[in-house]
């Protein structure tokens, strides 16, 4: 067996200069590697998220997107039809703090569907807020004439038992997807 | 085949999470579900794996005063490939693994290994060590997502064993049922120790 090298200041240097000079070739090697396929899995992940809230289309979500105060929305065709808008909403309100939504509405501004991309809400209790008996509500919903607040707070939302906060988050997040939606539609109709 | 109890050392004799008590942390923290732990697992098993050869190998290179910080360079680099890999082709488990994965950088099983096997062994028996703390954790860690998933959500790798409406004890997944579960655990393999005379 070779006799291991002595613990000498130049022996030290050059030891871990080699061997962090090496391990960042491997990384650098890595990233190359997987940067395309990483880009990719957040592009298919955002076109998912869109075709569960929007009725089908056939634009690229890429061409109809306009960014609008911290928001995307993507303006969504099929046949050069307008299919509605799939707006990316977020909350910092939750109970575990961040919440990022995915709301489609209809051309008439009525919600299609919504679904929650990312939280860190209590399992079991805020998670609820993905199950049918609270999202099945907001379909076929128009904000402008209901109230998306919870009862609590005045509105005309079921909050979820024991998930107050992450059912006003919801409703919170929602709310400024319509805001916002409804400012672009209202500026393009008045051009 | 004297090599083989490397292997088979790091399963239940000196199972890293239920004997030695290290890595507790995402053993804790993660194991929501059997699929979680199952891929905190692998991701450890992996990082494991290439830091224990990779060390062995290069023992004679690395002077003593300077060892810690060699294995730590070594170990972020196939830590920071597991993370751009499972980011690139399981984007799911990456979100729900989240800050664990970069935290397996800090996990002291593999620094312990590193210090306690991998430097003071050949390559053979330290890769086979790897191998089998890795599997161990990942033993661990899936039985433990397993039974907090049954009891805490109804369900095992995402399939379901009740339906959505059942009432499950809900405890299990959130975080003091990290703790009784991995209590319960220790508890039976300690005994299960005993009776086979291990």
């Amino acid at each position: 067996m070779a006799k291991k090298i002595e613990s000498t200041l130049p022996n030290m240097i050059l030891s871990l200069v080699l061997i962090s000079m090496f391990m960042s070739a491997a990384l650098a090697f890595v990233y190359l590697q997987t940067k395309g396929p990483i880009e990719n899995a957040a592009r298919q992940k955002e076109a998912e998220a869109i075709k569960q809230v929007l009725p089908e289309f056939d634009s690229d979500p890429a061409s109809g997107q306009i960014e609008m105060e911290g928001m995307v929305i993507y303006n969504m065709y099929k046949q050069d039809q307008p299919v509605g808008y799939a707006v990316k909403s977020s909350t910092d309100k939750g109970f575990g703090g961040h919440i990022e939504i995915m709301a489609g509405f209809l051309p008439d501004g009525s919600i299609y569907k919504v679904a929650v991309l990312q939280h860190k809400e209590t399992p079991g209790l805020g998670t609820k807020m993905m199950e049918s008996k609270f999202s099945d509500q907001f379909p076929g919903k128009n904000p402008a004439d209901f109230m998306l607040k919870v009862k609590k707070d005045g509105g005309q939302v079921d909050a979820i038992t024991a998930a107050t906060i992450s059912s006003r988050a919801y409703c919170d997040a929602l709310q400024r997807a319509y805001d916002t939606m409804k400012q672009l539609n209202d500026s393009i109709a008045g051009k | 085949m004297g090599n083989l109890k490397f292997l088979t050392n790091g399963l239940i004799r000196e199972n890293p999470s239920f004997v030695l008590v290290l890595g507790t942390c995402p053993a804790l923290a993660v194991t929501t579900s059997g699929i979680n732990g199952l891929g905190m697992g692998v991701a450890t098993t992996f990082v494991l794996l290439c830091s224990n050869t990779i060390i062995s190998l290069l023992k004679n290179l690395i002077p003593d005063k300077v060892r810690i910080a060699a294995f730590i360079v070594v170990i972020a680099t196939f830590v920071t490939i597991v993370d751009l890999v499972m980011k690139a082709y399981t984007p799911d488990l990456y979100k729900a693994l989240g800050i664990f994965i970069p935290l397996i950088v800090v996990n002291c099983i593999i620094l312990g290994r590193a210090e306690a096997f991998a430097q003071k062994n050949s390559v053979w028996p330290a890769l086979l060590d790897g191998l089998g703390m890795g599997l161990g954790f990942t033993l661990a860690l899936t039985i433990m997502g397993s039974i907090r998933e049954i009891l805490g959500n109804g369900s095992i790798f995402n399939i379901r064993l009740l339906n959505e409406s059942a009432s499950t004890i809900l405890l299990f997944v959130l975080p003091p049922g990290a703790f009784v579960t991995y209590g319960l655990l220790i508890a039976i393999m300690n005994k299960i120790k005993t009776k086979l005379n291990l």
